[in-house]
Formats: C-alpha cells, structure tokens, sequence
C-alpha cells in the first residue's frame, strides 16, 4: 500500500460488510419469512438478494435485514415487511429477486413504498 | 457477501470454555444445510461477559448467545440461521424480557459502558487486517503523517489529558514531549503488555481482539518522537495475543503499514515482540527494558528516566496497551471529544477486570467518574447469593482496598490514591463479608515475596518479613508489638525500595491496616477470624439440638474426626478435624456451624 487512496478503497469495501454488525435503534427492519412455507416458496433467493443490495450500496448503517418465522399467511409467502422507525410497517408478498431488487431501489433508497407488491394490493379480504 | 454475521468470541475466556469448538460445529453444521455462502462465522475478541462464555451473537439482528453448547448448535443453525427463529431459551437472559428480546447494548450489563480502548473488541476479527480498517483502522495514521506534524500530534495528546492507563497515571502526552526534546541518533517505542497483576486482564483482551490498534498508536508514537523501532513486550503465558500480534505485525507489513516509506511519506516504522518469561517485576519499565535488552530483568534506579536513556541507552517511551489503545480515537475524533468524557484531572474512560465476588466477571470500560456502586450493582449484577459487600481490592498488588464506606466515591486517578488505593492496571476483586482482610493481604504479600527480584534489600528481606508477621497473625500466635512492627516495616519498605514493585508492595497491608484494623486485632487480641477464613482460629462445632444423627457428616469427614451413632447427635473431635468444611456443606439440617 502506497497511498491513503487505498487504504480508503479497503475502508470502504469492507465498512458495508462490518457495518453489519452495528447495534442502533434506528434501522429500517427489512424481515424475510423464512419458515418452511417461505422456504419452499422461494424466500432464500430473496433474503441472499436483499442481503447482497443493501451491502453493496452501503446501507448496512441503516439497514437491517433478518429472518422471522411463520406469519400465519403461506399462500402470500416469500413475504418481506419492511419497518422504518416511526413509520407503519408495510408487508410486501410473493417477492421475487427481482422485486427484491425494486423494493430496494424505490423503498429502502428513495424512500417510497412499491404498492403494487404489498399485501394492501393484493385485496385479499 | 454474506447476509449473517456469527460471531463467536475468541478470547481466552471463552476459548478456554470451548468457543473453538463451538466454531467447529457452527461450520459443520452451516455446511451440513447449505449455509455456507449466507452465513459467515467470524472469530471476535472478548466482549467482556467471560463469565458467560462460550458468547456468540449473530447479526444483523444481534442475537446474544451465552453459554452455548455445541449439542446447541444444529438447533441454533436451522431455527435461527435458517428459518429466523431466534432461539429465546439460549439467549443470554438479560436481553430478554416480557416484552420481547432487548438489545444488548440496553442490558445493566452494557448500558453503562463506554468502549474506547475495546471499540472493537468482540466486533471484528482481529486476525484480518482488513476488518479492522474496515472500522477506521490506520485513519489515524495517515493523518498524521500526511497532515500534522510531530508536535501538533504531541500537542493533541496533552490537549486530551490522557494519562497512562499501566497504574501511574502520567500524562502520555508529557512523556512523549520529553522523549521526543532528547536528541539521540536511536530512539525507541516500547509497548508494556507485560501485565501481571492477579485478577487483571485488559491488555490481553485488547491485543487479543484488536492488536492492529497497538501498531496503529506505536507507529503514531514513533513518528512523534522520532523513533522507527518498536518493540511490544509481552507475557509468554498469552499464547492467544502473541499469536494474533504476531499475525497482526506480519499483516501490516505485508500492507506496508509498518516498514520502510510509510503512505509514501519517507517514515520508515517497524516493530518486533519480545516475549517476557514470567517475571512480574518485567512490568516495571526499567527492569522491562534490561529484559529486551537481553540481560536478567532486574530494575535500575531512575533518573535517567527512559525519556533520557532508555533501551540501550537511548530516549525511549513506554507505555501500556491499554494507553495505546486510546490513541488512534483520539487523533481522529479530537482532543476535545476524549477530554469530554470521564472528570477534571482524569479523562476518557478506564477498562476494568472485574473478579472476586460478583455476578457479572468480566471486563468493563467506563467513563473515569463512574461509581464504585454503578460498577458493582449494576454493571457488576451484584453480589452473588446476597451477600453484603465488604471491599474491593483495586491495582493488585500495589494497590489498595475500597471498604463499604467509599461505595459512592467517583473512580479516578486521584480519589482512588486519596483513599489508600490506586488505579493501577485496573484489576477490580470485589470481597464480600467472607472474606478475610488478614488472609487478603497475606495472599497479596505472598505474591510480592514470590516475585521480588532480589536487587534491593527493603523488598527481598523486608517483604518476607511482613509475610512472616502476617503468617503469624493470621494463626493467632501475634501479639500487638508485632503489629506495630509490621506497620513500621511498611513504611520503612515503601521507602527505601528501588523499584516501583517494592514501593508500593505495602500498599495492601497499609489500606487493610487502615479501614480493617479491628480484624487484624481480633485476630490477635480474641485469637478470631470474623469472617471465618483463617483455618487456625476457627473450629467446627455441631450442634446437639439440631442434629439428628443421620451420620452423613460423620461418613463424608475425610479425617475421621466426627464420632457418633445413629439417631444420635454427633461431635467432631477438634483433634482430629482438619477444618475443610466438607461436613457443613453436606450437612441437610444446617446443625454445624463455624466458630
């Protein structure tokens, strides 16, 4: 190492990878279900998906993302809530990676929940 | 990329309570489910609950683990790792409530912390270098040598009002200044780790989970003063911290952290360890400094203080780990940031060891002005089985006891020596009403004896001499001359001693003479220990009332000194009896007592 440029580029590769393991009250909580109906309805890719963005755009300061278990709504499953502090929290059902990938873009960074993958719009009552 | 974090602690504590094989098992089983590329399984320093180990949290929902079996671990692994089922029956209690499960940093145990010097200890792995710049690490070197220049730096420390955290207590920043105003064509950086008071071991969780940190303030030291040699002595009886400094020193160099041209800036810094072959008095920085130089540790008179003539003659600093530990912050958060915390004349915060007679044995790092009572009750958990606190012993065998009365004075530097004591290393042994302040004092003494090094006359005689007084009081064949003999002997050693070790090797006696003298003369006077500990004055007697002859005592008696028969009460023939207490721990109907 030559340079503070490259201690600066090790600092910032890994802060997102030991940001993981801060303890703060004010993350947003992003839950995955992960029982055996989240399981086999695909609730791993999702949860490793999750995981994968908010490290590599730096959020792990901000962001939590863990497991939970059987919420009582298998045919929804993969489920993911997702909850700001002071803010209601808001349940997104039968995700896929790739709605993973919006839920973060357009929720957990521009701050707007995605509606259309909600349980609220799904009208299930 | 991994989406959990396991963190298993690495110390010695824990290890010695089984954390590798925990670790073993995590990664057997995590591969066993398929985990392996979710979940990775990191190996941390000491998180400071040692009594608790093996600990392992996993993030990021920081799960607290304590006392984890391996036969735990395939549970833990698929309810939990897999399925986000927290497993609340292993979770460590305190972090869970009715409510739900708290965070850790809400638990007695961590609120009333500050952790400065063990920032990261318990969060990264300290055998990856690249974790520990990951938190800052080696941002407080470029700094310094990109932007400031030795004085500024010096001038940051004095501004800080750091003082070294090895017992003494004097400023870091002044010992720097000295050093670096002696002009010499060598100068050295030296690190004490060479830390040897009973009961105390923050400096080995410190180069055990976080020894980057040390080079960091080393080399940063080294650039102050002008030095480009270190060297970091420490115990050979730390295998796991010369293990990881030894790993940490080969990582840095190969980072070109430590080595020729530093950040391009033409400062060269190197360092090499020295391990200490178990002498005690190696803590003491004269003796320490003969013994890297190669020749038997035995301490030299000061001055030349080693600011003028240090190792090999030349203007050298020493300071301790915990010392070190503090310095990287400070130069990036700013002296007003460290003077902010802790009181006037001593700031920042202070690592304890707590040991003894507590709930919570561990280590803990304060803001300097926490209570005794804080530490005790509420980091500490208490006194165990409700017992009432009686004193705590700090700065091992140089310091001193805190008796009940200064439950609430603020710890610091200069209260703790205007009460007898010291800071010291920050060894914290806390006694309850069973022990015996004569028995203390004489185990502390027993210590110093064994490791006086001989050079001086005051401390190789005079310390037999008080042990032998001490021996003779606590098996009640005193009388009061003896006691103001061993008073005047204290004086006398504390006085004419060479060396730091044999100066303050009375302190033990002097403070339990002063706030415990009732005991040292119930012993002499009514040939009685109060609190029951010393074997030759005390004896176990049966009581005839409560006894109903169930011969349990009279079989467990090792000595074949309780004589009786059934449905009969019993009597221990005090002849025969060799006062281990066994009978009174079996005894089902609490009918022997001590007297």
């Amino acid at each position: 190492m030559k340079s503070l440029a490259e201690l600066k580029a090790i600092r910032e590769r890994m802060q997102n990878q030991v940001g993981i393991r801060a303890e703060d009250h004010n993350h947003i909580r992003v839950v995955v279900g992960m029982a055996t109906c989240g399981i086999a309805a695909g609730a791993r890719p999702v949860l490793n998906t999750l995981a994968k963005e908010v490290q590599d755009r730096g959020l792990t300061d901000k962001v939590a993302v863990t497991q939970t278990g059987c919420i009582g709504l298998c045919q929804y499953e993969p489920i993911v809530e997702v909850t700001a502090p002071g803010e209601p929290k808001v349940t997104y059902i039968k995700m896929t990676p790739e709605k993973a990938v919006e839920v973060v873009n357009r929720h957990l960074v521009g701050g707007h929940v995605v509606d259309e993958y909600t349980l609220g719009a799904a009208d299930i009552r | 990329m991994y989406r959990s974090h396991v963190l298993v602690c690495g110390g010695t504590g824990c290890t010695s309570s089984g954390s590798p094989q925990i670790i073993e098992k995590l990664n057997e089983e995590i591969i066993k489910q398929g985990l392996q590329d979710e979940v990775a399984v990191i190996q941390t320093g000491c998180h400071g609950l040692c009594a608790l180990g093996p600990i392992m949290i996993v993030y990021p929902d920081a799960s607290f683990y304590s006392m984890v079996k391996v036969e735990d671990i395939p549970e833990i692994v698929s309810e939990h790792l897999l399925k986000g089922r927290v497993v609340t029956r292993l979770l460590y209690k305190e972090t869970v409530t009715a409510a739900g499960v708290r965070a850790l940093i809400d638990t007695d145990f961590y609120k009333k912390q500050h952790r400065v010097a063990l920032r990261n200890c318990g969060v990264i792995n300290p055998e990856v270098i690249d974790e520990y710049i990951g938190t800052g690490g080696y941002e407080a070197l470029g700094k310094v040598l990109t932007e400031m220049t030795p004085d500024e730096v010096i001038q940051v420390l004095l501004d800080s009002g750091l003082r070294g955290r090895g017992g003494g207590g004097f400023p870091t920043g002044l010992k720097w200044k000295l050093a670096k105003q002696n002009d010499g064509d060598q100068k050295y950086v030296c690190c004490n780790a060479d830390e040897g008071d009973p009961g105390a071991f923050m400096d080995r969780s410190v180069l055990e989970g976080d020894p980057h940190v040390v080079l960091e303030a080393m080399a940063i030291a080294g650039y102050a003063i002008g030095a480009n040699q270190g060297y970091i002595y420490v115990r050979a009886e730390y295998p796991i911290a010369v293990e990881r400094l030894q790993i940490a020193i080969k990582q840095a160099r190969e980072y070109n952290l430590l080595g020729k041209d530093i950040f391009g800036t033409g400062f060269d810094f190197d360092i090499d360890l020295r391990l200490g072959a178990g002498a005690f008095v190696c803590g003491e920085e004269t003796a320490l400094m003969t013994s890297i130089e190669g020749k038997r540790g035995e301490p030299r008179p000061r001055p030349p203080f080693p600011a003028q003539k240090g190792l090999f003659g030349k203007p050298t600093i020493l300071n301790n780990v915990e010392t070190y530990a503090n310095i990287p912050q400070i130069i990036l958060n700013g002296p007003e940031w460290f003077a902010s915390m802790g009181t006037e004349k001593s700031k920042g915060t202070k690592v304890f060891a707590l040991g003894g007679k507590i709930h919570n044995t561990g280590l803990v790092e304060i803001p300097m002005g926490t209570t005794l009572r804080e530490v005790i009750e509420e980091i500490g958990g208490g006194i165990p089985d409700g017992k009432k606190f009686k004193a705590a012993q700090t700065g091992g065998p140089s310091g001193g006891c805190i008796p009940a009365e200064h439950f609430d004075i603020p710890i610091d530097y200069d209260n703790l020596i205007s009460i007898g004591s010291m800071m010291g290393s920050g060894g914290l042994i806390v006694m309850d009403e069973d022990d015996c302040m004569v028995d203390i004092a004489k185990f502390f003494l027993e210590f110093t004896v064994e490791e006086s090094c001989g050079k001086c006359t005051p401390c190789r005689v005079g310390t037999r001499r008080m042990l032998e007084i001490l021996t003779k009081i606590t098996k009640g064949q005193a009388t009061m001359e003896d006691l103001d003999k061993l008073e005047e002997l204290c004086y006398y050693i504390k006085d004419n001693s060479l060396c730091g070790l044999g100066q303050t090797a009375p302190n033990p006696v002097l403070s339990t003479l002063r706030y415990f003298r009732d005991e040292y003369e119930a012993h002499i006077k009514e040939k009685r220990c109060p609190a029951g500990v010393c074997k030759a004055l005390l004896s176990y007697v049966i009581d005839r009332d409560k006894c109903r002859g169930c011969t349990l005592c009279a079989r467990t008696c090792p000595a074949g000194a309780i004589i009786g028969t059934v449905k009969n009460p019993h009597v221990i023939d005090p002849d025969k009896c060799v006062k281990c207490g066994a009978c009174m721990e079996k005894c089902r109907f609490g009918a022997i007592y001590k007297k």
